[in-house]
């Protein structure tokens, strides 16, 4: 039976005994639905449990609790070499004693595929990732773009269900890393088949992905679409952990459905933002977050509604933007503004000590709750 | 002069190589020579060589003799053919021994618990801070009439009430191969350990990934990036096995004469350096030969451990 998720983990919890002989949850009650042909990514530092998720729906480890289910049918202590997923490890894990080939091949004649077979779907696969020509060499002769590709091909050609990709391009120089980004997401749109991505790199993740599940100290913090996780982020740890943030603390004065008035001492004013986190109750200590780059500077005007008046400690120029710091009551403003004119003339732009007014706009100004 | 050897990179690589070159030149290559002089020189009444050039010891070797029971003018005797094939099979049938219990050895030793790894290795390695000769000695109280295996086999035979008479195994070929692998086997050991250790885990973990079950995994991966392991391990072996004369003179007695046994006495006892010479020529090079054959069979081992 068909299920309308690829891969589901419900309320999996993977235990491990540390060096010190103390127990360690890695995984701590994670549930995660992962839908047929989405491009989904875990992301979080190392240790958030990232990676043993993605090794428990492989079969290299068995939940300590709770239940992986792959197409609908739950995995147990099925063995790797029966599930209908591949991998493609971080460190390649390419059988160095053999071609490029006969890697691509190791999977199908385990499969017991006739030779003609192997011939024909190992040529194709060589060719989706482009190192047609390239089967006789060892995987040492090939570049690590190259060997990446090879262990790409070789998950690929057993064409899985759901491909897992543990920290793929995390030995690839950064140009080479952001072709093979939108390579993977354009070859994942053509296959139609469900990614499983593992990744510390956000900036990797917001490319790629269809849905995020955002992790940290083994649980799953936030799981939603990079827009959601960006511009929504439901607690401060993935507002910082995505993107950067103005943080400042608070207590809530007024609280409805789409608005809360936020007392922030550090300003000595009462900003106004959306409620994002849930269960946030009037009186609460929270968090005020606010992109650097939804906010605007302007030069200092009399207009009072929603404005901060401050002072221009910094600009870094850094290309396509410049970074301005304001200082706003001894408390920083980080703004990033868009380089639209050219900055040649140091005139064009605020400098330091100059009086500047910052423009909040509630929609961008986002209440949350405290770790 | 010295502006030139800072420009040049060869002549600093030469230099470099010098006193290699010379150390091989005196200890390796001025003996061989000296050794070949004098395996075709002529032994004199008196035990001397007289340096002369002549196949007769090769022909010797070869199984023909001059001085014949029957007043024949040549006759043929394979007896040092039949030490050479015998000392041949039996470093064959060693080093496949070594091999068949080493290995197992190693890749329960590279899979365990690194905590354990080194008390394992350690284990394997104290017997070599043993005098060789005195570790064969122990093996003698072992296998002879009056020893432990014996003693212990009565009692279990007299146990079960069957009749026992003690086994002879000292003085016999088995008992020389025992000595033999028993000697041998850190010699494969280490090296298989140390090419299966390397494999990373991932290796194994993508052979399941890919469908692989215990078995293939093994044939398919782990054997074949042992492989070096092993050839370093043979070579390691066979090598001495093919020379060695202590293991057969002590547990072999007088049964099981080995090439190495014939070197020795031709040199100590007969006193003809000659015929000795010509058959430590041989040895090495029927060792070279099938060492030759192996390597470009199976490739060079790229991990000769010095333990």
């Amino acid at each position: 039976m068909a299920s309308e998720f690829a891969v589901e983990m419900r309320d999996v919890v993977k235990r491990f005994i540390t060096p010190e002989g103390s127990e360690m949850a890695a995984v701590d009650h994670v549930t995660m639905r992962i839908r047929n042909g989405e491009f989904f990514s875990m992301l979080g530092s190392s240790g958030c449990g990232k990676t043993t998720s993605l090794r428990m729906i492989a079969g290299f480890e068995w939940p300590t609790e709770g239940e992986v289910y792959i197409e609908g049918q739950a995995m147990g202590h099925t063995p790797p070499f029966q599930r209908k997923v591949n991998t493609v490890f971080q460190s390649y894990a390419l059988f160095q004693h053999m071609t490029v080939f006969q890697n691509v091949a190791f999977g199908l004649e385990m499969e017991g595929a006739s030779k003609a077979e192997i011939d024909k779907r190992v040529g194709h696969a060589l060719e989706m990732v482009q190192l047609t020509g390239m089967g006789r060499r060892k995987p040492k002769q090939l570049s690590g773009g190259q060997q990446q590709r090879v262990a790409l091909a070789r998950a690929l050609v057993k064409t899985p269900d759901v491909l897992l990709l543990d920290e793929p391009l995390g030995a690839l120089d950064l140009k080479l890393r952001k072709e093979m980004q939108l390579e993977l997401k354009a070859l994942q749109v053509q296959l139609g088949i469900t990614f499983i991505y593992v990744t510390h790199d956000q900036e990797e993740a917001l490319t790629m992905s269809d849905r995020i599940a955002v992790m940290s100290r083994g649980k799953v913090q936030q799981m939603g679409t990079p827009v959601e996780v960006y511009e929504r982020p439901s607690n401060k740890f993935v507002a910082d952990f995505i993107g950067e943030s103005n943080f400042f603390e608070g207590k809530i004065k007024s609280l409805s459905k789409n608005e809360a008035s936020v007392f922030v001492p550090g300003l000595n004013a009462e900003v106004t933002g959306m409620p994002i986190s849930e269960g946030l109750v009037k009186g609460e200590e929270v968090v005020v977050c606010i992109r650097p780059e939804k906010i605007r500077v302007t030069e200092k005007t009399a207009r009072a509604e929603g404005l901060f008046h401050g002072r221009v400690s910094n600009t870094v120029y850094i290309g396509a933007d410049t970074h301005v710091f304001v200082d706003v009551h001894g408390t920083q403003f980080k703004v990033w503004e868009q380089n639209r004119i050219s900055r040649l003339d140091p005139k064009s732009f605020y400098v330091v000590g100059q009086e500047v007014s910052l423009m909040l706009m509630p929609e961008n100004t986002l209440v949350l709750k405290k770790d | 002069m010295l502006k030139r050897l800072r420009e040049s990179k060869s002549a600093q690589g030469t230099l470099l190589a010098l006193p290699t070159t010379m150390w091989l030149f005196v200890l390796l290559i001025i003996p061989l020579i000296l050794t070949m002089i004098v395996s075709f020189g002529k032994r004199s009444p008196d035990g001397n060589v007289i340096y002369t050039f002549t196949l007769d010891n090769y022909v010797r070797l070869a199984g023909f003799s001059h001085d014949c029971p029957d007043g024949q003018a040549t006759c043929f005797d394979p007896l040092y053919v039949n030490i050479l094939v015998r000392s041949l099979s039996l470093a064959l049938n060693t080093t496949v021994l070594v091999i068949a219990l080493a290995y197992p050895l190693a890749y329960f030793i590279a899979r365990a618990h690194p905590k354990q790894r080194n008390m394992y290795l350690f284990m394997v390695l104290i017997p070599l801070w043993t005098n060789f000769v005195i570790r064969v000695y122990a093996w003698m109280m072992l296998l002879r009439k009056e020893g432990a295996i014996n003693i212990i086999l009565g009692w279990i035979m007299h146990l079960l009430h069957i009749p026992f008479t003690p086994l002879e195994m000292l003085y016999t070929p088995g008992a020389v191969l025992v000595g033999m692998v028993y000697e041998f086997l850190p010699f494969m050991i280490l090296p298989i350990y140390t090419s299966l250790e390397k494999i990373d885990n991932s290796l194994y973990e993508a052979a399941a990934d890919l469908g692989a079950n215990a078995r293939r995994t093994f044939m398919r991966v782990t054997l074949p990036l042992s492989m070096p392991g092993v050839v370093a391990g043979t070579i390691l072996v066979f090598i001495p096995v093919m020379g060695t004369f202590i293991v057969s003179d002590i547990l072999g007695g007088r049964q099981v004469i080995l090439v190495g046994n014939l070197i020795q006495r031709q040199f100590l006892d007969a006193r003809d350096p000659t015929f000795g010479s010509a058959a430590s020529l041989i040895l090495m090079v029927m060792t070279l030969i099938v060492t030759y054959f192996y390597t470009r069979k199976f490739g060079f081992g790229e991990e000769i451990v010095v333990a």
